[in-house]
């Protein structure tokens, strides 16, 4: 079934820009990434807009639809009327860079900052060993796609461009949770986790976690743990080193 | 040119997928100054979708496994025209490239007694995958880029090369345009790795993205070097077929490694009667045997669905053109009668998240709709074995751009590894070589630069062409209708008029707008190495009288013994490819005793 999808899209670079109306043909089981696509196709050649996958999977198509922060394909036509329009703007936390793709170089700044995983040593047979359980919640946080909306999403940065600098966004805290929580890794992040990335910034809104097209709970499993951990024991090496362990029947 | 921009360089890795970091690592662990290139954002690269996992002979859940089994798997797989000495080292070194990954910090699902699990895939002996779920080229990724971070290496992203600068002596630079801004850049540097994947978006149904558009496997050829066995294109049995936007995105091999069976209209499994004399001593023959497989491997062989990629790709075929496909003309896979809803959730959550978020299929409840997609190339650069050199002095190729490793059919699994072992061999011969030639002595020459500057904005000179888009449909559409799963000797001669149809086209098109991140442009950009590398395949396929793996002629059916010993390569002179039979290099003794007992 073919039907003529209304799409109002951004069009303009950094000096500025506007939403246009276009009408697109839209067919059967698509997304908005088709329709897009179609739009480039016939009306549009030169539209800019990022993709790889088309199946949720890469993280590159992030934009906001009727407001809100998605990836265009998995946001299945089906969901809006026929008779809707359907609008797509860039992720407004970052600058725009042309059309629908926005310059995310914050968030790679962001992840070079990290102090980078530290291993302890391989067992003797050359192998490290972990059990299932203890891999299962570091693990559920490596699921994610670096799309960024939950950085796009996050207010502390979405209209306050300042925080940007003290701040890393949700993404990069569960980032800082997940070594936090590796079986493996030996080094102490609490005291950056505070006073480099501002994890004291959340104020657990949960919007984040709300977006997340992987379904991560960032905020539950992953900045509220990092924040008691920060707050309640402050730099008690002791602590660490005993809550480190304890995670980790060596067997 | 006044507007370049200029860097140089010990080593420059084109592509930032698995192959490209990998390489990108090791070279920079042997002294040398390095920089990464990518046509997307770090991370995106085609690497990031990988599904069922890496194949390695650690020998976690089976004990029994080893190389040599490895090994031979990955050759009776590739049907013996693989490079032996790339498929013995890829099956030496699988297992350390695995467990190095955990040293960067890696996460890999465990076994019960805490080493990295291995799930089955077919055509593999044992179960020999290391996986995170149906997550594994995310892991492999994410793990290889938080490294190349961690070691600051310079990554240009969003950011195309279009020629190989080449002097006398060899390799001398790269040449390309930041996707951003539309300005050129220039890298002065003595090794050029290429680590840019596939070329699956010459094709219409596909598990591939824009970025496999054959840019390597064209640079090369442009830049002198030679490409083995075109001709082998394969295509994934199953992709998704309903609804039409998603046809072609891919369904892991791990549904079927995981207990999932294929049945046609009628609800047979139908894979029990495709099973080839040359895989019979090994595969199950009886629905019992086949589901007693799951449990016991030592007493039972493999279920049929799990045959190599080719064979049950044709199965597939041959099932729809009898009539015994599905209303939308795929066939079934069936996982949900097989296991329980928990068990579907653990093992392939993101292929349960793609089906009801794409089909609103619920694979714990219905069977899934399937079908072949066009989804890697074994030919590639043509390279040596153990320093994954290309035939020019400074060029080196890793991952799904090289060839020979694969033979004529790639086993699920073994490309993850293929892009860490030989990643890792790049980088290193780069480095060495880089050392041995300074970066002073790779002089880029002027003139080139600017040609290949005034060649990127033509499309922006002519006005009124045809828009790229068009072509490249058509391109699409050529090459999937007629140099498909089943090729004709007709076919393939239609299809090679038309690609000189459509390089007039090219030569015609324009572009709408201006050099700031236009897509258009980028894709009329493109579309030249789409043109080459699918000239190349049509001409390899039309050579090739015989069927072997992913190349299956209706007029040649069958293999033949000549054909098996021997490679297609292909050239390039004065813009027109050119074609050589060249013999295949021969396996030592000790290795080919490890074939005695079945027919090669
Ligand atoms: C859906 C899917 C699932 C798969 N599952 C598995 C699996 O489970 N196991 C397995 O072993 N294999 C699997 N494969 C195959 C495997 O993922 C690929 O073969 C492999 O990832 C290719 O890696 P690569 O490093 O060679 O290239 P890629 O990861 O594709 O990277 C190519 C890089 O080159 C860059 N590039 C290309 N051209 C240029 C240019 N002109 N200028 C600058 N940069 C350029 C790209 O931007 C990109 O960064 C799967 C493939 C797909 C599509
Ligand atoms: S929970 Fe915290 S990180 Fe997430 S959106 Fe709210 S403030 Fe931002
Ligand atoms: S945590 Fe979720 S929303 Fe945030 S970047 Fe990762 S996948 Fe995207
Ligand atoms: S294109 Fe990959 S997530 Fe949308």
């Amino acid at each position: 079934m073919t039907y003529d999808a209304k799409l109002r899209v951004w069009r303009g670079d950094a000096d500025g820009g506007e939403l246009r109306d276009f009408t697109v043909e839209a067919n059967d089981g698509e997304v908005v990434l088709d329709v897009i696509h179609r739009l480039q196709a016939t009306q549009a050649g030169d539209l800019a807009v990022r993709w790889n996958c088309k199946a949720g999977k890469c993280g590159s198509c992030s934009a906001e639809i009727n407001g809100r922060p998605r990836l265009m394909c998995l946001t299945r036509m089906s969901t809006f009327a026929e008779d809707d329009v359907i609008t797509v703007t860039p992720m407004r936390t970052f600058p725009v860079i042309r059309d629908l793709v926005t310059d995310v170089s914050y968030n790679y700044e962001k992840a070079a900052q990290i102090p980078a995983f530290t291993p302890q040593p391989r067992d003797a047979d050359g192998n490290h060993r972990m059990q299932q359980v203890d891999v299962e919640r570091p693990q559920e946080f490596r699921k994610c796609i670096e799309c960024f909306l939950c950085q796009d999403v996050c207010h502390v940065v979405r209209d306050h461009e300042d925080n940007k600098k003290v701040f890393a966004g949700p993404r990069f805290l569960m980032r800082l949770a997940e070594l936090d929580m590796h079986p493996l890794d030996n080094l102490d992040r609490r005291k950056v986790s505070q006073e480099n990335f501002g994890v004291g910034m959340c104020n657990i809104t949960k919007c984040c976690s709300e977006v997340c097209p992987e379904g991560i709970h960032i905020t539950d499993n992953a900045i509220i743990p990092l924040k008691e951990r920060v707050v309640d024991r402050k730099y008690d090496p002791i602590t660490w080193l005993g809550a480190k362990i304890g995670r980790r029947p060596h067997s | 040119m006044a507007e370049l921009e200029r860097h140089h360089y010990d080593v420059v890795v084109i592509g930032a997928g698995g192959a490209g970091l990998r390489a990108a690592i090791e070279a920079q662990a042997s002294g040398a100054r390095v920089a990464v290139v990518c046509k997307s954002l770090l991370g995106k690269a085609h690497t990031v979708m990988a599904e069922g996992g890496i194949a390695a002979a650690m020998a976690n859940v089976y004990p029994e496994d080893n190389w040599q089994v490895h090994f031979r798997d990955t050759m009776r797989g590739g049907k013996m025209l693989n490079h032996w000495r790339m498929a013995q080292l890829h099956a030496q070194e699988a297992p350390d490239r695995v467990r190095e990954l955990e040293d960067w910090g890696a996460l890999f699902d465990r076994t019960p007694a805490g080493l990295i699990s291995q799930r089955d895939f077919g055509g593999h002996r044992y179960a020999r995958l290391a996986h995170v779920g149906d997550r594994t080229g995310l892991e492999l990724i994410r793990t290889l880029q938080q490294r190349v971070v961690a070691l600051g290496i310079d990554v240009f992203m969003e950011c195309t090369v279009t020629r190989l600068m080449t002097g006398p002596d060899g390799i001398t630079g790269a040449f390309g345009y930041w996707r951003e801004s539309g300005r050129f850049i220039s890298w002065q540097a003595p090794s050029v790795v290429l680590a840019t994947g596939g070329i699956g978006k010459s094709y219409k149904v596909t598990s591939n993205s824009w970025e496999y558009t054959g840019d390597g496997h064209s640079l090369a050829l442009q830049a002198g070097a030679t490409l083995v066995n075109m001709e082998f294109v394969q295509f994934h049995p199953t992709g998704m077929v309903w609804p039409p936007s998603v046809r072609g995105i891919l369904v892991t091999e791990s549904v079927r490694g995981d207990g999932g069976v294929l049945k046609n209209s009628e609800g047979t499994r139908f894979m029990f009667d495709y099973i080839p004399e040359y895989f019979r001593k090994e595969t199950a023959d009886t629905i019992e045997e086949a589901d007693r497989w799951y449990d016991d491997k030592r007493n039972n062989r493999r279920p049929p669905e799990l045959l190599p990629r080719d064979e049950v790709a044709r199965a597939i075929n041959s099932e729809v053109k009898a009539g015994r496909g599905t209303e939308h003309g795929g066939v079934y896979l069936d996982i949900a009668s097989r296991r329980s809803k928990e068990y579907i959730l653990k093992r392939l959550p993101s292929m349960y998240h793609q089906f009801m978020e794409l089909a609103e299929v619920d694979i714990t409840a219905e069977p899934m709709e399937v079908g072949p997609t066009c989804h890697y190339v074994m030919g590639g650069v043509e390279v040596d074995p153990d320093t994954a050199a290309a035939k020019i002095p400074g060029l080196y190729a890793a991952g799904e751009v090289a060839g020979g490793m694969h033979g004529s059919n790639r086993l699920g699994g073994n490309s993850l590894s293929d892009l860490l072992v030989f990643g890792r061999r790049a980088g290193a011969s780069a480095a060495a070589y880089a050392q041995a030639h300074p970066v002073t002595a790779a002089q880029l020459d002027d003139d080139a630069v600017a040609e290949a500057g005034k060649a990127a904005l033509a499309p922006f000179e002519r006005e009124g062409g045809e828009n790229p888009y068009t072509i490249q449909h058509d391109l699409q559409q050529t090459m999937n209708d007629l140099v498909g799963i089943i090729r004709t000797e007709p076919e393939m001669r239609e299809a090679l008029d038309r690609i000189e149809e459509l390089k007039k086209r090219v030569a015609n098109l324009s572009v709408e707008g201006h050099r700031q991140y236009n897509p258009g442009w980028h894709l009329a950009l493109d579309l030249p190495h789409m043109l080459k590398v699918s000239e190349c395949i049509a001409k390899a396929a039309l050579e090739r009288q015989e069927s072997r793996g992913g190349h299956t002629r209706d007029d040649f059916p069958g293999p033949t013994p000549e054909w098996g010993a021997l490679n297609v390569i292909c050239s390039e002179h004065d813009g027109s490819i050119s074609l050589l039979r060249q013999p295949l290099p021969q396996m030592p003794e000790d290795l080919a005793t490890l074939f005695e007992e079945t027919p090669a």
